[in-house]
């Protein structure tokens, strides 16, 4: 819970189906006074909003997450009760709005009707009218209104009509002070009236506020909704025991709960809408104009592809010029704290420490914005739901559903992105297998670690006539990453996450046109909150591996390296700063040696040995653990070369190509360089990764589970590369 | 069933929450579904009931038994 509880302005919920326009109608009347937090429990954020009434008057509004009732079986479905009825810890709504869409009334007013009986007051936006107009029908506003026994309210989300009237009947029904006009009744047959009776009086006074109607909703939700295993946690033991004693007596005597109330519901729905409805027609729309394209078995399948390459292809090029301004940008700010502050370890834990931690973490920004935007203008205007179709046949092989899609793909640009885009998958479930999986893809960052073993280690030959060699084991790396991510996700799906497969139920919504503040706020909305709950993570790993890369101080590397510069004043002009910069990149690679971190490599060194791996690498290891592709500079670093070598660089190639054991046998053959290839492409080398799956699941649990089977993976695959090699005499 | 074509749901098979969740999206029995198409690749049919358009597992969709129109 948070501040809400002791918030004095009144609550209204605003509740309705998926896909109703819900969202931007919430966007439209809060504008930025957003406030985002979570449910206690559930990764589903939870949003609210400050709204101001005609008269001036603020109210609190909060965006229930859809649902197209209020039965549940998990834990995420439980949370649009909670909210509407305010139980459970959730504070009790003033007033509701329910978004209803006109285009799809009977099925919308089921929900309707749910949350008519909890006899809160309730008024009904009718969203998307004009679309129904279009099609040459309209809705009898009066006969709703007077059936439901609620005021309806025209209104058009997406072109900002209606609001006034709404907010003012928002005023009126916060007026009646909490209590509602009775709900319509419904006939049910006679035993059923019995069961909600008998359940009705295991429902605590806390949820009915003594209210019988109250309690016949709450009786008729926990029939619906409680089973033997199922997810809630805010059911009463006694109400959840009474709903499954008589749900069994009941089918004992062969009747089924469930059907009768849901038929009850659709026949009070089905034998009102010929009055509700005037005119109603049989047109194909528009929707199903455009799906006969987009959902095409070969154009709409062209089409999906083109799509994904455009998003595939932002990620991973479009974005790098802004990536570069960023980076750009933290150098400036670097460069200028040095020259501000003076020289020394404050300044050196300024710029290496806190500088590059805020880039490290904003450098991720230019990437998720792009994401955002593109997942956003998808969902928007309805083609995500396509994608997810376009896709379940594939990804249901891994055990997950078309909306991975998305994520799996984004993975190929960066791990972090694409963690944060499981967000559109509804089922926590599929969400976590994603997250596991996703770190697994070959991301841009390791494609430096590659160009340069790759370059260093492999002669730019060709096979079979005109394939490089180069190029070839690239593409291996990518093949080989998507494999093991692809195998990795039905074997967790077959194991850790068995039998928790469900059916797919998935709703195409009608095409719209974006709603642009919508998307544009949702960027700002996930940047912001990666930000605030990943960046602090990642910031302070940083902080952390510059402090063990950075001490203790080596002395005797000092006094040397002042030594050294003293001699090197006595030289020639020419040879002087060449001398100097051969002393300092001396004294970085001893101080690093001497370091935490460069004890720690020397420390692991008995572990790594097996892959081939010295402990000058296992050094780099721990330096990429900040993000894979610093393994490059910290190599630079290690072999004296310098921190601003790149993967292009021929001094640092040379340097690879010459490392040599004590023995003289080489360090480098290209079988320890495909075993630390493999190793990058397994390992889960990565703390801001590791940051965004603790931020996207509140969890240490999950991040360490990661952590430990890619490394674990890594190992072992590494181990067999480099033993095997060497068996077969490579 | 071929495209365009439609039917009246006689029964609603199934697990209890998938059952539930059909029923209340208003796949109930003596309910008119038309099969609007078979998506690419085989996996989903796409169904229109009440006016929404839904899309089930061909699999899946074998827990609604319907009588053709």
């Amino acid at each position: 819970m948070d501040s809400s509880t002791t918030d004095r302005r009144p609550l209204v919920a605003l509740a309705g189906n998926p896909n109703t326009g819900k969202t931007t109608l919430f966007n439209r009347l809060t504008g930025l006074r957003q406030k985002v937090g979570n449910y206690a429990g559930v990764t589903v954020e939870r949003v609210a909003g400050e709204c101001a009434l005609p008269d001036g008057a603020k109210v609190q509004l909060l965006d229930v997450p859809g649902a197209y009732s209020l039965a549940a079986r998990s834990r995420e479905e439980e949370l649009a009760l909670q909210c509407v009825a305010g139980v459970a810890g959730e504070p009790r709504p003033d007033a509701i709005v329910l978004v209803v869409d006109a285009t799809q009334l009977s099925r919308n007013l089921y929900l309707a009707l749910q949350v008519l009986e909890l006899g809160t007051p309730v008024v009904v936006a009718l969203n998307m009218a004009d679309e129904l107009a279009k099609r040459g029908e309209r809705v009898d506003v009066a006969a709703l209104e007077r059936e439901l026994g609620a005021p309806v309210v025209l209104v058009s989300a997406l072109h900002d009509r209606g609001f006034a009237p709404l907010l003012e009947q928002v005023a009126k029904a916060l007026a009646m002070g909490g209590d509602a006009r009775p709900a319509p009744r419904r006939k049910l047959p006679q035993e059923l009236e019995a069961d909600l009776v008998e359940v009705g009086r295991a429902v605590p006074e806390a949820w009915s506020l003594g209210s019988a109607m109250r309690a016949r909703a709450f009786a008729e939700w926990a029939l619906l909704s409680v089973e033997e295993r199922d997810e809630l946690e805010g059911v009463p033991e006694a109400l959840r025991a009474r709903a499954l004693a008589s749900r069994e007596a009941a089918a004992k005597s062969g009747r089924s709960t469930d059907d009768a109330l849901i038929a009850a519901r659709y026949a009070w729905i089905d034998e009102r809408m010929p009055r509700f409805v005037v005119q109603a027609s049989k047109t194909r729309t528009k929707s199903e104009r455009i799906d006969a394209v987009l959902l095409h078995p070969l154009l709409g399948f062209a089409l999906f592809l083109g799509a994904m390459v455009v998003v595939f292809q932002a990620l991973f090029a479009w974005s790098d010029p802004l990536i570069g301004l960023v980076e750009g940008a933290m150098g400036h700010v670097g460069d200028a704290a040095r020259e501000l502050l003076p020289p020394g370890l404050f300044a050196d834990f300024v710029v290496e420490g806190v500088v590059a931690g805020v880039g490290s973490v904003v450098v991720f920004l230019p990437q998720i914005l792009l994401l955002f935007l593109f997942i956003g203008l998808m969902e928007d205007t309805g083609y995500m739901a396509r994608v997810a179709a376009l896709m379940d046949r594939v990804m249901r092989w891994m055990g997950l559903s078309g909306r991975a899609f998305v994520p799996m793909l984004s993975g190929y640009a960066c791990a972090v992105p694409a963690i944060l885009a499981t967000r559109t998958m509804e089922r926590r479930r599929d969400r976590l297998l994603t997250m596991l999986v996703v770190p697994l893809m070959t991301c841009s960052a390791r494609l430096p670690v590659y160009t340069l073993l790759i370059g260093a280690l492999w002669p730019p030959a060709v096979v079979a006539g005109f394939i490089p060699v180069q190029g070839l084991l690239m593409a291996a790396m990518y093949l080989f990453s998507t494999l093991v991510a692809l195998a990795a996700a039905a074997v967790l799906s077959r194991t850790l996450f068995r039998g928790q497969g469900a059916p797919l139920i998935l709703e195409l919504p009608a095409y719209r046109l974006p709603h642009w503040p919508s998307v544009l706020g949702m960027m700002r909305q996930r940047a912001w909150s990666f930000l605030r709950e990943a960046g602090g993570v990642i910031l302070a790993c940083t902080i952390a591996l510059w402090f063990l890369l950075s001490f203790p101080k080596d002395e005797a590397a000092e006094a040397r390296h002042a030594q050294a510069v003293v001699a090197a004043a006595s030289l020639a002009e020419a040879e002087q700063s060449a001398a100097v910069e051969a002393a300092d990149a001396r004294l970085a690679s001893e101080s690093l040696a001497s370091s935490w971190g460069g004890r720690f490599g020397h420390a692991i060194e008995p572990l790594i040995a097996p892959l081939g791996f010295d402990w000058k690498i296992g050094v780099g290891l721990v330096g990429a653990f900040a993000a894979r592709e610093v393994f490059v500079s910290t190599m630079g670093v290690v072999y004296g070369i310098g921190g601003d070598a790149d993967e292009e660089s021929g001094t640092l190639r040379e340097a690879i190509k010459a490392e040599a054991h004590a023995d003289g046998r080489p360090v480098y053959t290209p079988l320890v360089g495909l075993s630390l290839m493999v190793f990058f492409a397994l390992a889960a080398q990565c703390m801001s990764t590791l940051a965004a799956v603790k931020r996207e699941t509140r969890s240490w649990r999950w991040p360490a589970f990661l952590f430990a089977y890619m490394t674990a993976l890594a190992w072992v695959a590494s181990f067999a590369v480099h033993q095997g090699g060497r068996l077969l005499g490579w | 069933m071929a495209p365009g074509q439609a039917a009246r749901i006689e029964a609603v098979g199934g697990e209890r929450s998938f059952r539930r969740r059909l029923m209340e999206m208003g796949f109930l029995p003596g309910t008119q579904v038309r099969l609007v198409r078979r998506l690419p690749l085989g996996g989903l049919l796409e169904l229109e009931v009440r006016g929404c358009h839904v899309n089930l597992r061909i699999d899946e969709a074998a827990e609604l038994q319907v009588q053709p129109l």
